[in-house]
């Protein structure tokens, strides 16, 4: 296969890991909104620890995204 | 990679140019200039000091614009309070800084400048250059405050208590990685932030561009559609700006605490 062709395609699969990061996040705010409908009194305290969640998710898809764009533009 | 002819390329944005002192030579080869990156920083810098100034009158009855100051303030203290402790509170300027500082570079990336000919919008935070230093900066001082409040003894941040050998030593490796990851992590997640909803921008920029030129056929149906994601994005790119400047500060604190308290 050609490099170049295959670096497009590592690309476009690195595209994978930003969709599963989407995933994650998702998850973290689902999971989140549940415990703060079930005791919403406690939910203010936690905002902090549902950030550190989001950061920890998304950093994965940003990370899939920086490899697609080494892939492309190397 | 060159944009072919007619097209927007995406990376455009982000080159960096000498605007004063192209030649201003430290030594042979050895450069040094005032780059549109620097003239945003400038400015950002400037509006942070304009807006905490306003603030700073220290009457009874806060106004409006003081309001606004002791609200962020507030906010950074009471993420230091929650997060380090009582210890914390030494570290609101630091982070506090930090925080008003990206946040505004990265809402300032946003305001739509460009309509002025000439102007070009520069978000520095978009560059692993300037997030790095600021990551660089946040490393040190848990670095710095660590060995100096606990000097050797810092390195049991690494060790988990309580934990027998044969289990606590392979996760003292893994700790030791995740340590020595945070800087990196820190910076790359504000710069790929920031740079991925730029490029987003502009890519679905083209597409109006593209599509408008392209007749009223294609300009209904790609280009309109196109302009109203682009009015989304901008909306998601601002409540991004301000949560990549949060969890920044956010971090840095976590960071500290590391380095504070140590377990």
């Amino acid at each position: 296969m050609d490099p170049k062709a295959a670096a497009l395609l590592g690309a476009g699969l690195a595209a994978i890991g930003a969709g599963l990061a989407a995933l994650g996040v998702g998850n973290v705010f689902a999971a989140f909104l549940e415990g703060a409908l079930r005791n919403p009194g406690a939910a203010d305290s936690q905002q902090g620890r549902l950030f550190i969640g989001l950061a920890a998710a998304e950093l994965l898809g940003l990370l899939a995204f920086v490899i697609a764009v080494l892939l492309i533009f190397n | 990679m060159a944009a072919e002819e007619g097209k927007v390329d995406p990376m455009k944005q982000f080159t960096i140019e000498p605007l004063l002192g192209s030649d201003w030579q430290l030594a042979d080869g050895l450069g040094i200039a005032f780059t549109n990156s620097a003239l945003w920083m400038a400015l950002t810098a400037v509006l942070v000091w304009v807006f905490v100034a306003g603030g700073m009158k220290r009457e009874l009855v806060p106004g409006r614009w003081q309001m606004a100051v002791e609200t962020m303030t507030g906010f950074i203290d009471d993420l230091l309070e929650a997060n380090v402790g009582p210890a914390g509170r030494k570290y609101v300027p630091y982070i506090f800084t930090l925080f008003m500082f990206i946040l505004f570079g990265n809402l300032l990336g946003l305001v739509p400048v460009g309509l002025i000919p000439g102007v070009h919008a520069f978000t520095f935070t978009s560059h692993f250059t300037v997030t790095g230093v600021l990551a660089i900066m946040s490393f040190s001082i848990v670095l710095i405050v660590g060995f100096a409040k606990h000097g050797l003894h810092f390195f049991s941040l690494f060790w988990p208590a309580n934990t027998p050998a044969f289990l606590a030593a392979p996760i003292s490796l893994i700790e030791l990685v995740s340590f020595m990851v945070r800087p990196f992590s820190l910076a790359l997640r504000l710069f790929v932030a920031m740079m991925a909803g730029h490029v987003l921008l502009k890519v679905l920029a083209s597409f109006v561009i593209a599509g408008g030129g392209a007749g009223l056929g294609l300009g209904v149906l790609v280009g309109v559609p196109s302009f109203i994601l682009m009015v989304a994005i901008s909306a998601l790119e601002i409540l991004v700006a301000g949560i990549q400047a949060y969890v920044f500060a956010l971090l840095t604190s976590l960071y500290i605490n590391d380095a504070e308290n140590l377990h």
